[in-house]
Parts: C-alpha cells; structure tokens; sequence
C-alpha cells in the first residue's frame, strides 16, 4: 500500500474525497443562508429549521401524497420557499427597521417552536427515509468505495450553487437584487419593486434550505434537531467566505468540508472546532472574511 | 440539676425519636418524582412515557399504600446535569418527595443522585447506562433498574467474540458515556482473546459520519462497534450501509433502543445484533403490558418503559411490606424482596442497588420478516443475569 510519512496515502485520498462531498453539502447549506444572511443582512436561525422542514416533508410528501424522492426535489423546495415567502411578509418586514438583534430572536423562535412541533408529533428519535433506487449502488474507486448519491451530491451541488453564483452575480435580476441590498431607496425611487424582491429572495433562500433537506433525507437521520446541529457550521462558513460574498461561501463550505475531513482523520476529537477555529483565524486576520469586500 | 439535666435530655432523646417514628409515616402521602427528558434527543427513550408508565404502576397498585395516596410530579432536566440536581433538590427538600423515578442522561444522574444521597432519599433509574451508579459513586440509596453499559458489552460483544470475530474497531461518542461503553466493551474484547485495532472518537451529534467508516473499512477489523446511541447510532449505521461498510464487516450497535431501530431504515438495519433489557413482543406477559402501555402512550414501550413501571412496582411493594416510606427501611425490603414480573425474570436487586435479571441478545429483523413497524427484533437469547452484569465491588455492598 502506498503511504508517505507513515501515511496511508489511500487512506488519505478517501479522507479528501469524503470531505469534498460533505464540503459540497456545506456549500448548498450555506448558500441559502449567505443570500438571506449575506445580501438581505437578516440574520435567519430559521434557516436549520426550514432545512429540517425540507426533510421532513420529503418523508411526508412519501408518505402521504406518495411523491417519490425526486418529485419532492422539485415540489418541496417550492413548498418550503412558500413557508419562507409567508414568514418574511408577516413576521420579518414588521420589524425589518429594528436592530438585526431583533430578527435573530424573532427567527430564532420560530426554529424553537418548528423544533418543538417536530418532535411533538414525530418524536425525537428520527423516521427513516430510503436512499432513491437508482442511486443506490456504488463505484468501486482504487481507493474508496464511492456510493452513487454521494456522487451526485456533489453534480447536483455544483449545478445549484453554479447557477445561483451566476443568477445574482451576472444576470439583471441579480444586479437589481444587489442594488436593493445595497441602496433601497434609490431602487424605489427607479420604479423597482424592492419590498417584493426582498420577499423572493427569503423564499429563495429558505427554498434552497429546503432543497438541502431533500437531498439530506437519505443519507441523515431525519429528526427535528438535525437542522440545529448544522446552522452554527453553516453561519461560520458564510462568516469566513465573507458576508455578502456567494462565491466565497460556495468555495468556503468546500474547503471547509475538505478541512474538516482531514480533522477526522488525524484527530476526530477536534472535528466539530476546527471549523470555529479557521473563522477565529480568518477574523483576525482579515475581518471581513475571505472574500467580503472590506467595509 | 445533673440529674435534671439527664432527665431532660433522655426526654428530649424520646421526643426527637417519637416524631422521627411520626415521619415514618411521612406526610401523608407517597410522592414520586419523574425526572426525564420531555423534548431533547431522549424523548423518545424515556419523556412522557417514563411518566405514563410510571402512573400505569401506580394505578395498577391501587392508587394508595398503608391508605396512603401516592402522587406521581415529573419535570423536564432539558438533559442538563445543572438544570435535573436543582430541580431534585426542590422536590426533595421542600416537596417531601420521597423517590425519584425516570432519570434518563448519565451525566444527569451523576448530578442528581448526589442529591437523593445527600438527602436520603431514593433514587430509581429507568434508562441510564452508566455503570457508576453501582460502582464508583454508589450510594445506598441508588437503585439501577433496566440495563447498563456492563450487560450491553458482556450481552453483544462477547458472544461475537467467542464466536471468531476477533478484531474490533469503535465508533465511539466522545462523552462520559461512549467512553464508558467503549472501556467496558474493550475490556470484554481482551479478556476474551480478542483486540480493537482501532477507535474513532466522534462529538456527540456528528451528522457525517463516513469518514469514521472509511477509517474502519481500512482497519482490517471483523466488527465495527458502534459505542453510541440514539441519533448518532442512526447516522453512523446509515453511512456504513451507504459506503458498503456492512458487506465487508459485521456490525454491532452497543446501545439501541427501540424507538431508535424504528427510525432505521430495516434494509440498512435489518442482522444488526444488539442487547437489550426488554422487549415489548417477548412473550404474553411482556405484550399484555405493552399492549395497555400502547394504548395509553401511541407507540410502543422501550426498555426504559418498561422498567420505569416495573421499578415503581417494586418501590410500591416494598412501602407496604416494611409499613412505612422511610427510605432505610424500604431500600432495606426492596433488596430482600425478589422482583417478579413481566420485565424482571429470575432477577434480585443486589446490595449494591443494581438489579440483577434476565438481558436479551437480539437482532434487528429484516424488511421482509417485519409483520408491520413495530415489529422490530427477533430474541437470539436470553443471557442469565450473573452473566450480563458484572460482579458487585466490596465497598458498594451496602446491606
């Protein structure tokens, strides 16, 4: 076996790809959260809950409506992105000229009561949700056993985040969204529709969550605190890819998938820090994160 | 006056003791305290229903004892040790409870029977693993009803062993529990000729969990021991099945509840081997129980359940057989008397307050050998108790 340094390069080679694919997921996770966090400046602790919610309605919409896993890959983003349209307009713009303090706790509550509701009627200990069949198989790489869904994970991540990137960053839509992020006012005053595109781009956001929740149902246990284990990573990374900045929170959760596999790897002990650890760093450093445009 | 001096201590001496003899009948009523975790990750194991069965003994008793009435509280410990210790203390000092039942977390047991010690009151647990409430900080006061990190390693890892399977790897959850669960299966390993040629210890709530399985997969291991519980045994199993992990090696999972293997999916799941200290689907006994329990809770009774209500029963039994709720004098006839029901088969509550009785060796039955979703294990065997819990330490033998 090849090893280098007392290292078993294989070994090595699973590690880095494993954390590709999860880094892949952090960067679908964190898109959604850098768009609602990063451009619209509301700080959403609902967004853990939406993608709980996404979850879940996959193993609802299975369950009850019999909608197969990739119907619900279209249908519940839609449904979940309605639930964020609904919670902007009637809970977040009366209180969008408050202090950021307040939308945080306002969010923050609704996740609480989400959480509690999940596991009211389902119970904390998770349902279980099928890996689709025609994804189920696997390709055997010299180094690794590669499972088809992770595979496409990482296709359907890319085409996601690559087409989100190139929505806002390069298309009209997008410099219009920018704009009113930036100087609402001045958008109004040009006949545009800020309040209306402030409400879809939530949606859009908290639909992306939902997205993410799907695509998590096969491979995680559905339970009502998956969302909250994974929100304070997702914040970091947005944090360190730098507010504001899709690109940057879309190549941060990839390196920061990559860093935390190799933690597992040398010393799993440190792997729910580490990610901590480099937004410290990266702070210090350079204080609006990797790519945020300095302020 | 020396003389009036004695006169009036021995009559003092006599007073205190007489109303000490009046407390003997307490305050009238018999009140226990269900301590367990009402919306965490726990809920499911021992919330609500550790209360519902709780009540189910009280009322399958009569509802009083020596014409007492018994009253059953509970709260949540929002599985924090800080948050479970302050509430017993409440309960115990100003609420004349005089036992408290549930008590789920092992880091919140730890905090709470130092209060029940302190206060001499009894502390009765359903559904923590850790052994150390019989061993490093026992307590006469301490009762552990259902299982503990003892018989689930003596009950999974041993037979395995014994049967070849030689080289183990650990998932561990890298927490006061996990470890404990690991160090007692290891020891079991070793003992029985066997070796862990590798351990991965993960935070509890890992989500991704297949970089652990790529590190067993290259360990070379016969087993891969899943040294965790409830959510973590569902994502570390998920991914094992995902990366083809459960087609090169077996897999035990050290600590899994029913409601837990109800969440995995049985083609995933389905051969797992694990111990557990009851299941609902035993025997007439076990299904008549749990039958009632269905009906009052929705699903099906976990280990925890049923010792709950079991442990309850014993307690109860034990007030009217010493006439009185005085803690002594009841730990006293708890430990004399034999436990006997549909949960404990040829058990003894030994003097260090661990009960003694009949484990099950089970395995997670496959899709097609489900009847429907409460179908769950199949009994391999049934392990003696002397077998599955380790012997009693000296310095716990409180008699």
């Amino acid at each position: 076996m090849a090893t280098f340094l007392g290292i078993n390069l294989f070994g090595l080679f699973g590690q880095l790809l494993v954390g590709l694919i999860n880094g892949s997921f952090y960067a679908l996770l964190s898109l959604g959260l850098a768009i609602i966090f990063g451009l619209l400046k509301i700080i959403n602790f609902a967004q853990g809950a939406m993608y709980m919610l996404g979850a879940f309605a996959a193993w609802l919409a299975l369950q009850y409506l019999g909608l197969n896993y990739w119907a619900a890959l279209v249908v519940v983003p839609l449904a979940v992105g309605l639930v964020g349209v609904l919670m902007e307009r009637f809970l977040i713009r009366p209180i969008a000229n408050e202090d950021h303090l307040y939308s945080l706790l306002l969010t923050f509550g609704v996740a609480l009561m989400l959480q509690g509701v999940f596991t009211h009627m389902y119970g904390s200990s998770g349902l279980s949700y099928s890996i689709p069949e025609a994804l189920s198989g696997g390709t055997k790489l010299p180094f690794m056993y590669l499972p088809d869904y992770r595979a496409w994970i990482i296709c359907a991540s890319v085409v996601v985040c690559g087409l989100t990137w190139w929505m806002i960053e390069k298309t009209k839509l997008g410099a219009y969204l920018r704009a009113g992020t930036e100087n609402p006012q001045l958008m109004q005053a040009f006949g545009i529709n800020v309040p209306l595109i402030v409400t879809l781009t939530f949606g859009f956001g908290v639909g992306l969550a939902g997205l993410a929740g799907v695509m998590a149902a096969p491979i995680y246990s559905v339970s009502p605190d998956m969302g909250s284990n994974l929100l304070i990573v997702v914040f970091a990374i947005v944090v360190i890819g730098g507010m504001g900045s899709i690109g940057g929170a879309i190549l941060t959760g990839l390196a920061m998938g990559v860093i935390e596999g190799l933690t597992k790897y040398f010393y799993p002990e440190a792997s729910n820090t580490v990610i901590f650890l480099v937004m410290v760093i990266v702070l210090l450093l350079k204080p609006a994160g990797l790519f945020g445009k300095e302020a | 006056m020396k003389m009036m001096k004695k006169t009036l201590l021995a009559a003092s001496v006599a007073a205190l003791a007489s109303s000490a003899a009046m407390a003997n009948v307490s305050d009238g009523k018999v009140k226990i305290g269900v301590l367990a975790d009402m919306g965490g990750v726990y809920a499911d194991i021992c919330g609500q229903g550790c209360v519902t069965a709780t009540q189910m003994a009280v009322e399958d008793f009569g509802g009083t004892v020596l014409g007492m009435p018994i009253e059953v509280i509970s709260a949540d410990d929002q599985l924090k040790p800080d948050v479970g210790s302050a509430i017993v203390r409440k309960w115990v000092e100003n609420e004349e409870v005089d036992a408290v039942g549930g008590l789920v977390s092992s880091a919140v047991v730890g905090a709470a029977t130092k209060v029940t010690t302190d206060a001499k009151k009894i502390a009765l647990i359903s559904t923590a693993a850790s052994n150390a409430f019989t061993t490093k900080s026992c307590s006469p006061y301490n009762v552990h009803w259902t299982y503990n990190v003892a018989a689930l390693a003596n009950g999974t890892v041993k037979p395995m062993v014994e049967a070849g399977q030689k080289k183990w790897f650990f998932i561990t959850a890298d927490y006061a529990f996990g470890h404990a669960l690991e160090g007692v299966a290891s020891k079991v390993i070793n003992d029985n000729g066997g070796e862990v040629v590798g351990v991965a210890r993960a935070p509890l709530s890992t989500t991704d969990f297949s970089s652990y399985i790529l590190q067993a997969q290259s360990s070379g291991a016969d087993v891969v021991a899943l040294a965790n519980a409830g959510n973590d045994t569902v994502n570390a199993l998920k991914a094992a099945a995902e990366f083809g992990l459960t087609q090169m090696m077996d897999v035990a999972g050290l600590l899994v509840f029913t409601p837990n293997a109800q969440a995995m999916d049985p083609k995933v799941a389905g051969g797992m081997r694990t111990t557990t200290g009851f299941y609902w689907d035993y025997d007439d006994q076990t299904r008549e129980w749990s039958k009632r329990f269905m009906e009052r809770h929705g699903s099906i009774p976990a280990m925890g359940h049923a010792g709950a209500y079991s442990m309850t029963m014993h307690y109860l039994k034990a007030i009217e057989a010493a006439g009185t709720d005085d803690s002594d004098a009841v730990m006293k006839k708890m430990k004399e008397m034999k436990p006997d029901d549909f949960f404990a088969r040829n058990a003894t509550l030994r003097a260090d307050g661990r009960m003694v009785h009949d484990m099950y060796y089970v395995e997670i039955k496959k899709s097609d050998e489900r009847r429907d979703s409460n179908d769950i294990f199949k009994v391999i065997s049934v392990i003696p108790g002397d077998q599955a819990y380790a012997p009693m330490l000296p310095e716990c033998n409180f008699k």
